[in-house]
C-alpha cells in the first residue's frame, strides 16, 4: 500500500477535475477557453497601458474546433511564455492584491491542457515585445504528472503585429448561440469594458464587431497590502515565517495596510495580555510561535483598525457603463449607480449597479420640444443578441465581477440572491414570489474587489457574502427608485399622449361647427383646426412636460 | 294684418337666434386666433344650481356656470354642442324642425362626434337651450321640438293658427269640437287665440277632462278646460301660459289629492320643474292656483271612505317635499296642506267624487269651489 502512495500533480487534479475549471460540456468548455485567453489579453494590455484590441475567430470542423484569440497588449517575454501557458498556477496575479480579472494563473493552461487531452494538440502561441524584431513562436503542451511546461517547437518568426500576443489552441467543442455562447460573453465583456474593440468571427464566417465607445483606459488599479481584518491564522504565520521585517512592529507596520505605529503596539499589546507569553515589539518574527501568532490573530480582531483603503478598486466608472450599456443594449431608460467602497473579510470591494428598460419601440413616450408627445422610435439594434427581455418574461441578468461576464451559475450567485432578495413591486414591477421580476428589462450588477470570492476556481460565480449582498442591494434599490421614478414619469405621459389623441379627435368637428355656423371657407376651417391643435399642445404642454 | 305682424315677429326672433348662435361661434374663433384655449361658458342645469324667486313666481337658474372646453371631460360634448348649434342654425335658415329623436339621429353621421344614445343629444340640447334662454330663447326658436304633443283642450276659445306650407290663417274655434278637443300642437309659439272665458281649468286626467267636456261644463262656467294628463308636458305649459298671458286668465288646476300631484303635477306647471330650470321663464304659469282636491276637500266632501292609505314613496315625497322643495318650503299654505295629509295618512283622486253620484263633480264639487276662488291654495 505504501508503494503506491505518490505525489499528484496540480494538472493531475485539475485534469481529473477539469469541471472545477469550467470545461465540463463541450459547448462550455469552448466558451471558457475563449473566455480565459480574452481575459489575460485585457488584463496584459490594460496593465501596458494599451488600449485593447481583440481579434477572436473560432473555427469548427467536424466538432474539433480552433480557437485565436489576438490582442495588442505588450506580449510576453519569450522566457516566460511556456510557464504561462505550460503550467497551472502559474501567473503574476495571484500574490498580488489587486483587482485584475484573473487571480490564479490556471486559466489559459487549463485550456491548453483542455485541447491537448481531447485533442492532443499543443497551445500554439505568438508573441512579440515591442520593439523586437522578431516574434517568438511556441508550441507548449503541460506536462501533467509534473505540471511543467512541455516545449514542442519553438522558433523565431518575422510577424506583421508591432507587438501583442496571439493564442491558437484546438479542442472538441461545441459552438452554440443563446445566452451561453461566445457572442454573449464578447457583448457583455464589450458593455463592461467600453474602451475594449473587438472583432469576432464565428464558425459559420459571420464578423460581429464591438466598437470603442471611450479612448481612455481605466485608471490601473493599485497595488494594496492585505488588511489585518481578512487575514486568516495560516497565512499569518506564513507571513511571519517570510517576513524581511525584524521586528514585529515593523512587521505589522510593514506588511499590512492601515496598520500605523499606535495600532501596532495596541495589537502587540493586545496579544500579549491575551498569550501571557512574552511578545514585545522587539521581537523577531520567525520566532513567533504558534501559540503567540494565534494570540496575535485574536488580538488584531479585538482592535480596532481603519477599514482598508478602497482606492485599489477601479469601478467601471457610471458614465463608461452606461456608454457600454446604450452601445450595446439599446433601451428607452438607463440607470446606473456606482456604490462607494466597501469590504467584506478585511478585502475592500465596490459594486456598481444598472438597469436598462424597455425595447424601443415598444411603448415609451417623449416629449419633442414644442411640448408635444410622441412614441419613441426604434433605433438601430445592438450586435447579436439582444439581452433584454420581451414584455412578459423575466429580466435579464447580467453579472460581471472585475470585468468579466459570469454566465454560468446563476442561481447560487451573490448578484441573483440579491435581486431576488429585493422587492420589486413597490418599484413597479411584477415579481412572483421568490422569482426574478417579470419586465423588459435588463439588470446589470458588477462586483470590483482585489479579491473576488468565487464560489468555484471556474469563477462561475459570487460566494454571497453579507456585506456583498447587502451592497448590491443597495445599488440596486436606488437604481430601482430611478427606475419607478421613470415609471411614473411613462405611465403619467402615457395618460397624457392617450388623452391628447382623445381631444384631438374631436378638433375637426369643432372645425366643421364653426364652418357652418359662421360660413367660413375650407381653408379657414383647416386653418381653424390647425390652431387648434397648436393652442392644445401649448396649453397641455406643461402638464405633460414636468418631471 | 295680424298675420304680418306675427310674420315679421317670428322673422325677427329667427334673426335673434341666428345671431344669438353666431355670436357663441365668433367669441371662440377669436379665442382660436387669439392663441387661447376656447371654451364656452353655460349655466349647471342641476337641482342645486335652482333657486325659487318667490317674486317672479317661478324656478330660476343660479349662478353656477360650467365651462366646456380641450379638456378631456368636457370637449367631446364641447364638440357635440357647436355641431348641433350648426344644425339649429341650418334649420333656422331652412325653416325646418327635428325633434328630440331625429337630432339624435342627425348626430349619427358625425363621426367620432356622434351621440351614443338619446340621453346624450338630450342633454347636450337643453345645454344649448340653457344657453339660449339667457339671450330670451326657447328650444322651439332653435327648432328643437318635444316628440311628446301637447294636452287637449275645449272651451270658449278660437285657436288661431296658421298653414304651414301658405302661412294662410286658420281659425280653430274649440266650442264646435263636439265629444272630440283641440291637441295642443307641439310648438305653441305662433298661435294667437280669441276667448270669452274667465279662466282655465287644468285638469291631471284624461277621465275627467272627458267628463266635463261631454257635459259641456265650460259651457256653464265660461271656461276653457285643458287635459294635462299627468305632469304636463311642455308644450302644454307654454301653450297655458301663453293663453294666460295674452287674455289675462287664471289658471285653475284640479288634480288628485296626492304629493304627486301637489309636487309634481301642480308644482311643475306653476313654476317649473328643478332639472329644466333655465326654460321655467317660458313655461311657468305664475298665474296658476291649486282648486283640487285638497286635503282639507276629503273632510268637506265627505271622501273618507273613498280614499286610499298613502304608499311609502308618497310619504317621502311629501317629506322631501316639505325639506327640500324651495316653492313648498316658500309657502306655509302648502306646508300646512301637506302635513294634514301626512296627518291623515290617505290620498284621494279626483275620481273619488263619484262616490257621491257620476256628475256630483259638475254639480256640486267644482261650483262649490269656484265660488271661493280665495280658498285656492297658491
Amino acid at each position: 500500500m505504501a508503494t503506491r502512495q505518490r505525489e499528484i500533480s496540480v494538472s493531475e487534479f485539475f485534469l481529473k477535475n477539469r469541471h472545477l475549471l469550467g470545461f465540463d460540456t463541450p459547448a462550455k468548455s469552448l466558451v471558457t477557453a475563449v473566455k480565459e485567453a480574452v481575459d489575460n489579453a485585457l488584463d496584459a494590455c490594460e496593465e501596458a497601458g494599451i488600449l485593447p484590441q481583440i481579434a477572436v475567430e473560432v473555427h469548427d470542423r467536424y466538432g474539433k474546433l480552433r480557437v485565436i484569440v489576438e490582442d495588442n497588449g505588450p506580449g510576453i517575454v519569450e522566457s516566460q511564455i511556456a510557464r504561462i501557458f505550460g503550467k497551472l498556477l502559474y501567473g503574476s496575479k495571484f500574490h498580488k492584491f489587486s483587482q485584475s480579472r484573473g487571480q490564479q494563473g490556471m486559466g489559459i493552461s487549463a485550456a491548453g491542457m483542455y485541447g491537448q487531452l481531447t485533442v492532443g494538440k499543443p497551445l500554439h502561441i505568438v508573441s512579440r515585445i515591442k520593439g523586437d524584431k522578431l516574434a517568438s513562436e511556441i508550441y507548449v503542451s503541460v506536462d501533467t504528472a509534473k505540471n511543467q511546461p512541455d516545449i514542442h517547437k519553438k522558433r523565431w518568426l518575422k510577424w506583421d503585429r508591432s507587438h501583442g500576443t496571439r493564442v491558437e489552441m484546438e479542442m472538441e467543442g461545441h459552438y452554440q448561440k443563446g445566452p451561453h455562447s461566445i457572442e454573449t460573453y464578447l457583448k457583455q465583456t464589450a458593455i463592461a469594458n467600453p474602451h475594449l474593440r473587438i472583432n469576432y468571427r464565428n464558425p459559420e464566417g459571420e464578423e460581429l464587431r464591438f466598437a470603442r465607445s471611450t479612448n481612455v483606459l481605466p485608471p490601473r488599479p493599485r497595488e494594496i497590502k492585505p488588511h489585518p481584518y481578512g487575514i486568516e491564522l495560516g497565512r499569518l504565520i506564513q507571513m511571519l515565517n517570510n517576513t524581511k521585517s525584524r521586528t514585529l512592529l515593523r512587521f505589522l507596520i510593514d506588511e499590512f495596510s492601515r496598520v500605523g505605529k499606535k495600532t501596532a503596539l495596541e495589537i502587540i499589546d493586545c496579544a500579549r495580555k491575551q498569550s501571557g507569553r512574552r511578545l514585545s515589539e522587539r521581537s523577531y518574527p520567525r520566532h513567533i510561535a504558534h501559540a503567540q501568532a494565534t494570540a496575535l490573530h485574536k488580538a488584531i480582531q479585538h482592535t480596532r483598525i481603519l477599514a482598508p483603503q478602497t482606492h485599489c478598486i477601479v469601478p467601471i466608472g457610471e458614465k463608461q457603463l452606461l456608454e457600454g450599456l446604450s452601445k450595446e443594449l439599446p433601451a428607452d431608460f438607463y440607470t446606473v449607480t456606482t456604490r462607494s467602497a466597501a469590504t467584506y473579510r478585511g478585502n475592500p470591494f465596490q459594486v456598481e449597479a444598472a438597469i436598462a428598460y424597455g425595447r424601443p419601440g415598444d411603448a415609451a413616450i417623449e416629449v419633442d420640444k414644442s411640448g408635444r408627445l410622441r412614441k419613441a422610435k426604434a433605433q438601430g439594434e445592438g450586435n447579436g443578441e439582444h439581452p433584454m427581455a420581451q414584455k412578459g418574461e423575466l429580466v435579464r441578468l447580467l453579472r460581471f465581477a472585475n470585468r468579466v461576464p459570469l454566465l454560468y451559475q446563476q442561481s447560487s450567485c451573490a448578484i441573483t440572491k440579491a435581486v431576488l432578495q429585493i422587492n420589486w413591486r413597490p418599484y413597479g414591477l411584477h415579481q412572483s414570489k421568490g422569482a426574478l421580476p417579470i419586465a423588459p428589462m435588463t439588470i446589470l450588477v458588477h462586483v470590483a474587489s482585489v479579491w473576488v470570492p468565487y464560489t468555484s476556481e471556474s469563477k462561475e460565480a459570487i460566494e454571497p457574502y453579507p456585506e456583498i449582498l447587502k451592497e448590491i442591494k443597495l445599488g440596486l434599490q436606488q437604481c430601482g427608485r430611478r427606475l419607478a421614478h421613470y415609471l411614473n414619469r411613462q405611465l403619467h405621459l402615457r395618460q397624457e399622449f392617450d388623452r391628447r389623441a382623445y381631444i384631438e379627435k374631436y378638433l375637426p368637428h369643432i372645425g366643421i361647427a364653426l364652418q357652418e355656423i359662421l360660413a367660413l371657407s375650407n381653408d379657414e376651417s383647416d386653418a381653424m383646426v390647425r390652431a387648434l391643435d397648436r393652442i392644445l399642445h401649448k396649453s397641455r404642454g406643461v402638464r405633460g412636460v414636468v418631471a | 294684418m295680424k298675420k304680418g305682424d306675427s310674420n315679421f315677429a317670428r322673422a325677427d326672433l329667427d334673426a335673434k337666434t341666428i345671431a344669438v348662435l353666431e355670436s357663441i361661434a365668433r367669441q371662440i374663433r377669436a379665442d382660436i386666433e387669439r392663441g387661447t384655449v376656447p371654451n364656452i361658458k353655460l349655466p349647471v342645469r342641476s337641482l342645486d344650481n335652482v333657486k325659487y324667486d318667490q317674486a317672479r313666481g317661478y324656478f330660476e337658474l343660479a349662478r353656477t356656470n360650467k365651462v366646456r372646453t380641450l379638456a378631456v371631460n368636457t370637449v367631446r360634448s364641447f364638440a357635440q354642442m357647436l355641431r348641433l348649434m350648426a344644425t339649429s342654425r341650418m334649420m333656422v335658415k331652412h325653416d325646418d324642425y327635428a325633434t328630440k329623436r331625429e337630432v339624435y339621429y342627425i348626430s349619427k353621421n358625425w363621426g367620432d362626434c356622434r351621440f351614443d344614445e338619446q340621453g346624450e343629444s338630450d342633454a347636450i340640447m337643453d345645454d344649448i337651450e340653457a344657453m339660449a334662454s339667457m339671450h330670451g330663447l326657447s328650444r322651439e326658436h332653435l327648432r328643437f321640438y318635444p316628440e311628446s304633443h301637447g294636452g287637449s283642450v275645449a272651451g270658449r276659445l278660437t285657436v288661431i293658427d296658421r298653414n304651414p306650407a301658405t302661412g294662410e290663417a286658420i281659425e280653430i274655434d274649440c266650442n264646435k269640437l263636439g265629444s272630440g278637443a283641440y291637441s295642443i300642437p307641439r310648438s305653441a309659439e305662433h298661435l294667437s287665440f280669441r276667448t270669452d272665458a274667465r279662466f282655465v281649468l287644468a285638469i291631471e286626467t284624461g277621465g275627467m277632462f272627458q267628463r266635463l267636456n261631454n257635459h259641456r261644463f265650460w259651457e256653464t262656467a265660461q271656461c276653457i278646460i285643458v287635459e294635462m294628463g299627468g305632469v304636463p308636458t311642455r308644450a302644454t305649459r307654454r301653450f297655458i301660459r301663453l293663453l294666460s298671458d295674452k287674455h289675462d286668465l287664471p289658471v285653475y288646476c284640479f288634480v288628485d289629492c296626492d304629493p304627486y300631484g301637489f309636487t309634481n303635477i301642480y308644482r311643475t306647471l306653476k313654476v317649473g320643474s328643478g332639472n329644466a330650470a333655465h326654460i321655467n321663464r317660458f313655461l311657468c304659469v305664475p298665474r296658476a292656483r291649486f282648486l283640487g282636491v285638497t286635503p282639507q276637500d276629503i273632510v268637506e266632501f265627505g271622501l273618507e271612505d273613498a280614499t286610499h292609505p298613502l304608499a311609502a314613496t308618497d310619504i317621502k315625497r311629501a317629506q322631501d317635499a316639505l325639506e327640500n322643495d324651495p316653492f313648498i318650503m316658500a309657502h306655509p299654505e302648502w306646508i300646512a296642506a301637506i302635513n294634514q295629509l301626512l296627518r291623515m295618512g290617505v290620498r284621494a283622486e279626483q275620481q273619488a267624487l263619484a262616490k257621491w253620484g257620476l256628475n256630483y263633480v259638475i254639480d256640486d264639487y267644482l261650483p262649490r269651489k269656484l265660488a271661493n276662488e280665495a280658498g285656492f291654495l297658491p
